[in-house]
């Protein structure tokens, strides 16, 4: 096609125009870009660089290794041990079902476990490790690693687990640790970072649970490089934690193994007291629990004979445990009297076997009577009538004071759960819970711990150690943390008459000591170790009419949960108190028959800090006592760890 | 003038041809290409594979296309443009009935040793064939109506073909790309002042049609439109992609981390590191002085296809060189005012860094037409 040549230069030059426009267009463009570039790389760097660090850096926290609990003389009560788990990493794993399948051929897994696995590994993001199986054995761990070409994304790991190697002697004290559960978290209002960590363990009750903050340490950190999807590249920094601090705690392991063994077969608990410093050198309730079944969740076929158990082996019955305290209240009745003046050691009140109080008839124990009873008879013999009498000259509001003077009704600070305050009542406790007037018949049924009176064996035990001292002792049961002394309060006096404390002392040395006493049968009869003490029988309920009608008149009739809490409350040795002690045994019967036995072998055993010589005890004992300590020795607690050794 | 007409004497023949390539042009194609095997080694985590290696062999491949297609005189090619105009568009009709659908959009051609896109085909066929057509066109006749209206045609066709598959992005550029080249042609200002109006009000339609029953774009792409307009309002959904690219480009600086030190490409904070978002990488790790060297690269590319069809008497020869260099301008245009939050994320690969096969070949039998028209210019 033959074209007009000024045609053609025109079209090229109007080519050559639009082009440059074109062009010029294009070169504002790349000018523009290249301003944006500066902008966002020069002028905002900072910014932009600030959220590049926070993209890639990851803060993954170490757990800390949690303090260890040892007793007064350092043996272990709660370790960490190294725990094996075997993970599976699924994008390194390739076939999932081939490789777990492979894996249960070669350890035992439950078919359960292995299932949940499997859906777990499939759920969770390819790169994270999953537990497929925890607390393997080491033998486990070998056999997995040996076979690691045959197994594809699985890996042993280890960690830290709580074990309790003394078992069940000290689960009432130690306590236990345990997953962290939703609940834990929710009753936080800022729960710690390390809570989130999966499996990570807290402790559940008790002393692992109130010294939490102690034990738990403070967790270390590591900074990760991560990716978008969250895949750990490398490892940048590491800062150490903290690990937790060691507890020591006031009790003493071996005393504390030989009252768990001596309560066996038992529904009872056992707090022995330093007089001196207020130290609880055992805290004993039976039955117990191996506390080690808790740590990995405890299966339904463990726990519900626990929950269901009649004897209540979850419940710590030393604090948590509140019972009328019988005739071992007396003192505490006796001593209101003498503090205000309103009776004389020298006084005597006739016993007649009741008394007649507003129209109604209270019984003493003695149905014939006890005849004419001073102060310290009332108490060898612990006559019911005298301290009726007592009740109704002092009242219940000046009782109930005492009581609480001693220690009775007042909640203790102890690193324990659920530490009872008890039950002293006054007439105005009354009226605003019940909504009745108080009467004369609740004073007379106070004056011998019963009606509405309640106190935990631990309580029991401080009244003891503070009438046996004349000092306000508090017990106290965590001795050192990380090893620094725990400052002990101040222990003050009692601020009462010297000679009214004397003749309580009197009393309960004679109730043990002398013939007609009712603890005589259970005495000491190594010279400087002699023990005093007061025995009490309280009524869960009375026998009824239908029953008395059917011939039932003593207890070992009734059903067991009918039948009297059996108590004692004792110190020893007399002259320089070293120990006080207190012991319920829950439906035992008679406090003389049921607790004061108990009493003395553990207040032995505490005394000669091991096995007592049997010319400790009564002539005709010794045989008997030679075959209990026998079969003794040999106990063990329920599922306790062989070999852990002193710190 | 046509080429026909030239000193044909004087144009190099046979082998000699080589000697007459604008080698400068081929260099910088080079460093270009040189630059994205750089990066693709570097978002690999410092290895060859899976990306830096193919691409080299695509490079390979195509620089032999290249002084192929180099070789064949440019009037050939223009005689065939109708031909390759008419095989794209066949190739577009085939995938939109038997194409791959990958991502939920359905552009891709198995060819068996290749995937082929042909959407990126016929962005140089497009330019092929409307500069044929405006080299055959007689001049006074650019402007008038029924004329106008056949390059309009032949541009929407495509156009409309690209979107239902459905791209955006490319179909709008090949729209922009078909126009350009109808202005450098001539076709006068009204036309283009009236496209524009009735663009802005379709604009307008398009959004005013938002979820209503004949709503004309998808629900996925109003939402790319949204993140752009407000990438910050949803950094982990939608706006992820826009947000973690700034964060890339920012976190560079003045000279960057250094090579193989960017954190945000090499973790796989940024999606599609190897292809669209590749420039995050080298604005990370070479920051803005990498950056911008890269600009300039590619602003000479254009600027030596400007100087060359300029010089060049011959109008197809213009024309082509002129629309080609378009093309890639909007490109990379488009790909870094993405990556920069200056665009709504579209899916335009980088030119010549992108790992790509398709982009890489089409874009270098491209340059083999401007160096065809280069040496075959009439002297």
């Amino acid at each position: 096609m033959k074209r007009n040549r000024a045609e053609n230069e025109a079209s090229h030059a109007k080519l050559t125009r639009r082009a440059a426009l074109l062009g010029g267009v294009q070169l504002l463009f790349v000018g523009g870009l290249a301003a944006r570039m500066r902008y966002l790389q020069v002028d905002q760097a900072d910014q932009f660089r600030l959220l590049a660090e926070e993209n890639r850096i990851n803060i993954r926290l170490i757990p800390p290794a949690r303090g260890e609990i040892f007793d007064r003389n350092g043996v272990r009560l709660a370790q960490n041990v190294p725990s094996y788990r075997i993970v599976m990493v699924r994008e390194d794993a390739g076939d999932v079902d081939k490789v777990m399948q492979r894996l249960a051929q070669i350890i035992e897994i439950d078919p359960d476990t292995l299932t949940r696995a499997v859906a777990e590994v499939k759920r969770s993001a390819p790169f994270l490790p999953v537990t497929i199986v925890d607390d393997v054995s080491w033998e486990d761990v070998s056999k997995v690693s040996v076979n690691a070409p045959a197994l594809p994304g699985i890996t042993p790991e280890v960690g830290l687990t709580r074990v309790y190697p003394r078992g069940s002697d000290f689960a009432h004290v130690v306590g236990r640790v345990g997953r962290v559960s939703q609940a834990d978290l929710d009753a936080l209002e800022t729960p710690d970072q390390l809570l989130r960590i999966p499996r990570f363990q807290i402790g559940k009750i008790n002393v692992e649970a109130r010294q939490e903050a102690v034990l738990r340490g403070s967790a270390g950190t590591k900074q990760v490089e991560v990716n978008a999807t969250g895949r750990v590249m490398r490892e940048l920094s590491r800062r150490e934690g903290q690990s937790g601090l060691d507890v020591q705690l006031t009790l003493d392991a071996e005393l504390q193994r030989y009252v768990q063994a001596r309560l066996t077969g038992e529904s009872a608990a056992v707090v022995v007291m330093d007089c001196e410093t207020g130290d609880l050198v055992a805290n004993a309730s039976a039955p117990s629990y191996d506390p080690n079944l808790f740590i990995g969740g405890i299966s339904s076929r463990d726990y519900d004979p626990l929950l269901n158990s009649k004897y209540r082996p979850l419940v710590n019955k030393t604090v948590q445990g509140t019972y009328p305290p019988g005739s071992t209240f007396k003192m505490i009745v006796a001593m209101a009297a003498l503090e205000e003046g309103l009776t004389g050691p020298e006084e005597i009140t006739w016993c007649p076997g009741h008394l007649e109080v507003g129209g109604r008839r209270f019984h003493c124990w003695k149905r014939v009577g006890h005849g004419w009873m001073d102060l310290k008879n009332s108490i060898k013999q612990s006559c019911d009538v005298y301290y009726y009498d007592l009740a109704l000259k002092v009242g219940i509001e000046k009782i109930t004071a005492m009581a609480n003077r001693f220690g009775l009704g007042v909640k203790h600070e102890l690193s324990l759960s659920s530490v009872a305050a008890g039950l002293t009542p006054t007439k105005d406790w009354k009226q605003r819970t019940r909504g009745d007037e108080w009467v004369i018949g609740d004073s007379v049924n106070a004056s011998i711990g019963q009606g509405f009176m309640l106190a935990s064996p631990m309580q029991l035990a401080v009244m003891t150690a503070r009438l046996a001292t004349g000092r306000l002792l508090s017990p106290r049961l965590i001795k050192t943390i990380d090893g620094v002394e725990q400052e002990m309060p101040d222990i003050t006096g009692l601020d009462m008459n010297e000679n009214n404390l004397r003749q309580m002392r009197t009393g309960m040395y004679q109730v043990v000591n002398e013939r007609r006493g009712t603890a005589y049968s259970s005495r000491i009869i190594a010279d400087g170790m002699r023990m005093a003490g007061k025995t009490g029988t309280s009524q869960v309920r009375n026998i009824t009419a239908a029953e008395r009608a059917r011939g039932v008149t003593r207890n070992a009739d009734l059903p067991w949960e009918r039948r009297d809490h059996a108590l004692f409350v004792g110190y020893a040795p007399y002259e320089a108190p070293r120990y006080a002690i207190s012991v319920l045994v829950e439906h035992g019967g008679g406090g003389s028959s049921a607790a004061a036995p108990i009493a003395r072998d553990v207040m032995l055993q505490a005394l000669y800090a091991g096995e007592p010589p049997l010319e400790a005890y009564p002539t005709r004992d010794r045989d008997r006592i030679e075959t209990q300590q026998r079969k003794l020795r040999e106990m063990q607690p329920q599922a306790a760890i062989q070999g852990s050794d002193q710190a | 003038m046509s080429y026909l007409e030239g000193t044909v004497k004087s144009t190099p023949v046979g082998l000699r041809k080589i000697l007459f390539l604008n080698w400068p042009l081929v260099l910088l194609l080079g460093s270009v290409c040189g630059i994205g095997f750089l990066m693709l080694y570097s978002v690999a985590g410092g290895s060859f594979s899976p990306w830096a290696e193919p691409q080299m062999k695509r490079f390979a491949m195509g620089l032999t296309l290249l002084f192929v297609v180099a070789m064949i005189p440019i009037w050939l090619w223009r005689n065939l443009s109708g031909l390759a105009y008419a095989v794209s568009l066949l190739l577009l009709v085939a995938v939109a009935l038997i194409g791959d659908e990958r991502k939920g959009s359905q552009r891709w051609i198995d060819l068996g040793f290749m995937d082929l896109q042909p959407s990126e085909l016929m962005k140089i066929t497009l330019v092929m064939f409307l500069a044929a057509y405006y080299d055959w066109l007689p001049a006074k006749k650019v402007s008038k109506p029924l004329w106008v209206l056949l390059p309009v045609l032949i541009i929407l066709v495509p156009t409309a073909l690209v979107l239902r598959q459905p791209d955006l992005g490319t179909s709008l550029l090949l729209l922009t790309a078909g126009g350009g080249l109808m202005f450098l042609a001539g076709v006068h200002w009204a036309y283009f002042a009236a496209v524009i109006a009735s663009g802005l009000g379709l604009i307008t339609a398009v959004f005013q049609s938002r979820g209503t029953g004949w709503q004309l774009l998808n629900d996925y792409q109003y939402r790319r439109v949204d993140t752009f307009l407000d990438p910050a309002a949803d950094p982990l959904g939608a706006g992820y992609h826009i947000t973690q690219s700034k964060i890339a480009l920012g976190s560079g600086g003045w000279t960057g981390r250094g090579f193989m030190q960017g954190t945000q490409s090499r973790l796989n904070f940024l999606p599609e590191k190897h292809t669209d978002f590749i420039f995050t990488t080298l604005a990370e790790e070479f920051g803005f002085l990498g950056a911008v060297s890269l600009l300039g690269l590619y602003a000479l590319i254009i600027l030596f296809c400007v100087v060359t069809a300029l010089l060049n008497k011959d109008r197809f020869s213009s024309l082509l060189t002129l629309g080609i260099a378009l093309n890639f301008f909007l490109f990379f245009a488009v790909n870094m005012s993405m990556v920069m939050g200056l665009a709504p994320v579209v899916g335009v690969p980088l030119p010549l860094v992108s790992y790509g096969g398709s982009a890489m070949l089409v874009l270098m039998l491209a340059f083999g037409l401007v160096q065809s028209a280069h040496v075959h210019r009439p002297r």
